[in-house]
């Protein structure tokens, strides 16, 4: 009961919208720049909510730090490394493509291609198959239509 | 005269308990009654003892009512608030208004998994009573079947979730029901959903008889799809609502979240799409039987797996109000058993079944396996996101996130994929087409092109999303009319015209949903790609543009609600200088829950919604507020209801209420091209 009430808190501390005024920068370029490094980027103590989303403590924090970074003169890749020292790959809602986590990229392709090639298999066999043909019981019927018996 | 009137209310409160008890009982009898209908006809239908077979029908019907009663008495506590029900203590107070002590009933662990198995039964005795023209042998193992998956619930019920448990002493008042559940849109998203997905037990409960029967037939394929089409309409309309939900109440108007809940529910929804295209090549050609008993068993084992994971918790999720990883291992359990039973009898018999229907690679059939083959790995897309941050840390120890980024850009190319061969496979003719067939379609596809180049043009800020979503958009609806058109045949206008009217219900059907994908495509991109937003600090009679739109913060007040306090904004809105009235945006908390819950100002319009949000107040005074412009919002849910609205007509069509118990004594006839 507790735990449920306390993961409905926070989701619930997330939910009222997130960027507050005193967030944004004056230079809109950066913003926007900020805007969307802030979507692939984890609210740590949330449940699956970037921090763009989300509107607890620590996530502000997150959003100031990006902004500081961006000021300071990072480039999106610098403050994504920064971020990723700080509080491990967690932190990314968009897992990079190295290592073990190929496997997550290349699974659907490799299932779309196995099941591509079954499927092509499928319709070119059954086409060497030949034509529809008759199963011996129904030969026999047929036999019986087509002499009026 | 009330002379006693401590005395009467302790009637009163006798009388419900009694009630309550008697709800406790029926639930025992109808587990028992579900016991009974597995055993017996599924054994009757191994020997053909006929006299075993019959029981299953009037089982199914006692079951229902049973479960029915039970459902009614623990409703019945939930609105008399009968605080000595420990269920109705944590997720009720009897400040609550009555419409949600009712969908409070279903607003929790326990009395969700009641509904659950509610709609099992009602689905198992609806196949025994519009059933009747089904072999004896396929309806005893149907019914058998499905009371097999309902045993488990009832004993998952009884002995981990009851309902039913008392609390020695009962407490004053109740601890109220998750605000976010007070909510007409997410009062009524589970019930929904769950007819969704316990309506996929249909198609499963088919496949598995099948398998047993050892054949798959076109009349096969004819019973398993009203079915399927009502799980699959209901699934839609389930999702469409908790995406409604989510847009006007969590307060920045997202609608989809990739989130571990949402994605279960979209799982079974993709593979309930495939199979019930599949599922004609099945009733119309004989052929792709067994793949389409495997999509069946699959159906319903995303279904469990999307049960389980709502009910374990076990990927952390937002939807944090059923936590409990305990019983998570009985719901896994039961999707072991279930799924891979399936598919181990799958294995076995399946090799057996024979395709008679022959095709070429251009051709419905070839089209549809493209169909089916799009689904099922977009359907794995979402499937390995979703758990593969489990596997990270299991099997590489790695803590890693997998989030919107990654779904969008997984899952958004077989989208697209299908949306562009979809008109092509619909206007094919079966076995064998030719490219000609398909040039029907080029009005369509150069409409979506010029639509697309205009669009392109008009766009202040380039991108790509927007016009490929105008294009797939017109593509999808242009090509349903040109295929609804064609199938008027020729001659003169008015012959057509009429004879359009009395096309089939599936045509309709078909168009619709097809249409509807199309409209919901367009409102996806054009939301995403084309929404604005403004976030600013506003005092009372301050004013703030946003593109065209001019708002003035009229004032700010505090607010009284049955059971919460409400800071309630109320902003003046101009559209090019017209007055497009007042928007309440209002902030509530809920102090017996002592939760806050957002409640956005909407202008809902035909092209665009214009959503205001009020937020906290700001320490050198005023009160953040946030503005959006949200251009064709309406269009995503508009669609996804079309596409519901098509399944329901395609369910009319008279086809499967004359045949659909019809045996087909012959094979039908291929006509001759």
């Amino acid at each position: 009961m507790r735990a449920w009430l306390a993961g409905a808190m926070l989701l619930v501390a997330t939910a009222a919208g997130a960027v507050q005024p005193d967030e944004v920068l004056d230079d809109p370029a950066l913003e926007a720049r900020a805007r969307a490094l802030s979507e692939g980027i984890r609210c740590l103590v949330c449940r699956n909510e970037s921090i763009d989303e989300s509107n607890a403590d620590l996530a502000r924090d997150l959003r100031l730090l990006v902004r500081e970074r961006l000021v300071a003169g990072d480039s999106d890749a610098e403050v994504i490394d920064f971020l990723v020292d700080r509080y491990g790959e967690y932190v990314l809602l968009n897992p990079p493509a190295t290592g073990s986590t190929l496997l997550l990229w290349g699974a659907p392709l490799a299932l779309l291609l196995l099941g591509g090639g079954v499927a092509v298999a499928h319709v070119r066999g059954q086409r060497k198959a030949g034509p529809e043909t008759l199963s011996e019981a129904e030969e026999a019927r047929l036999k019986d239509l087509m002499s009026g018996r | 005269m009330t002379p006693h009137p401590v005395g009467a209310a302790k009637r009163l409160a006798y009388t419900g308990g009694m009630i309550v008890e008697f709800g406790h009982f029926a639930l025992v009898l109808a587990f028992a009654t579900a016991l009974v209908q597995m055993v017996i006809p599924l054994i009757g239908a191994h020997y053909r003892w006929s006299g075993w077979m019959a029981v299953a029908s009037p089982a199914a019907t006692v079951q229902v009512l049973l479960v029915a009663f039970s459902f009614a008495a623990l409703t019945y506590a939930f609105v008399t608030s009968d605080f000595s029900l420990r269920l109705v203590v944590l997720n009720s107070h009897t400040d609550k208004p009555m419409l949600y002590k009712v969908t409070g009933v279903w607003g929790n662990h326990e009395g969700s998994l009641l509904l659950w198995v509610l709609i099992l039964a009602l689905f198992g005795a609806a196949a025994a009573w519009f059933g009747q023209q089904l072999p004896p042998t396929l309806r005893a193992r149907v019914l058998g079947v499905q009371a097999s998956v309902g045993v488990a619930f009832y004993a998952f019920i009884i002995f981990t979730s009851n309902p039913f448990t008392r609390l020695a002493v009962p407490p004053f008042n109740g601890e109220d029901l998750n605000p976010l559940l007070q909510d007409p849109g997410l009062a009524f998203h589970p019930p929904f959903l769950y007819l969704g997905y316990v309506g996929l037990s249909m198609a499963f409960s088919f496949a598995v008889a099948a398998l047993l029967e050892g054949r798959v037939d076109a009349a096969w394929g004819r019973w398993v799809r009203p079915w399927t089409l009502a799980a699959w309409l209901f699934l839609t309309i389930g999702i469409a609502l908790g995406s409604w939900w989510a847009y006007y109440e969590l307060g920045w108007g997202g609608f989809w979240f990739w989130d571990p809940v949402e994605n279960a529910s979209f799982m079974p929804w993709l593979i309930a799409a495939a199979l019930l295209h599949s599922a004609i090549v099945v009733e119309k050609r004989e052929a792709l039987k067994s793949w389409t008993i495997l999509l069946a068993i699959l159906a319903f084992g995303f279904s469990l797996v999307g049960t389980f994971i709502v009910r374990s918790g076990v990927l952390t999720s937002v939807h944090a109000f059923a936590n409990d990883p305990e019983r998570g291992v009985y719901i896994l359990a039961i999707l072991g058993i279930f799924t891979g039973g399936a598919l181990a009898l799958f294995a076995w018999r399946a090799p057996t079944m024979q395709a008679k229907g022959v095709f070429g690679v251009v051709s419905r059939e070839s089209a549809l396996v493209a169909n089916n083959l799009l689904l099922a790995v977009a359907c794995f897309v979402v499937f390995i996101g979703t758990i593969w941050p489990l596997i990270a840390e299991m099997a590489f120890d790695r803590k890693l996130s997998v989030g919107p980024p990654f779904f969008n850009a997984a899952f958004t190319p077989f989208v697209i994929a299908l949306a562009i061969i979809l008109p092509l496979g619909s206007i094919l003719p079966w076995k064998r087409g030719t490219g000609a067939t398909m040039r029907k379609m080029l009005p369509a596809a150069v409409l979506a092109i010029a639509v697309a180049g205009l669009v392109w043009a008009m766009e202040t800020e380039r991108s790509l999303g927007g016009p490929l979503g105008a294009a797939l958009g017109v593509w999808l609806v242009v090509a349903s009319l040109i295929d609804l058109w064609s199938r008027t045949g020729r001659g003169p206008l008015s012959g057509r015209l009429s004879r359009l009217t009395r096309l089939p219900g599936a045509d309709w059907g078909k168009a619709l949903a097809h249409g509807g994908l199309g409209i919901t495509i367009f409102g996806v991109a054009a939301l995403v790609t084309w929404e604005q937003e403004k976030i600013e600090v506003m005092n009372i009679g301050d004013r703030m543009t946003l593109g065209a739109y001019e708002i003035v913060l009229e004032d700010v007040s505090r607010v009284q609600g049955p059971n919460y306090i409400s800071t309630l904004a109320r902003m003046h809105v101009y559209e090019d200088g017209r007055d497009i009235g007042v928007l309440p945006a209002e902030k509530r908390v809920y102090p017996v829950a002592q939760m806050p819950t957002t409640e956005a100002g909407i202008d809902n319009g035909f092209t665009r919604d214009f959503y205001a949000v009020i937020g906290d107040p700001q320490t050198g005074g005023g009160w953040a507020v946030r503005v959006y412009i949200k251009p064709f919002a309406n269009w995503v849910w508009g669609g996804a209801i079309i596409m519901a609205l098509g399944g329901i007509v395609s369910l009319t069509d008279r086809r499967y209420r004359v045949a659909a118990g019809a045996r087909k004594a012959t094979p039908q006839p291929v006509p001759a091209e």
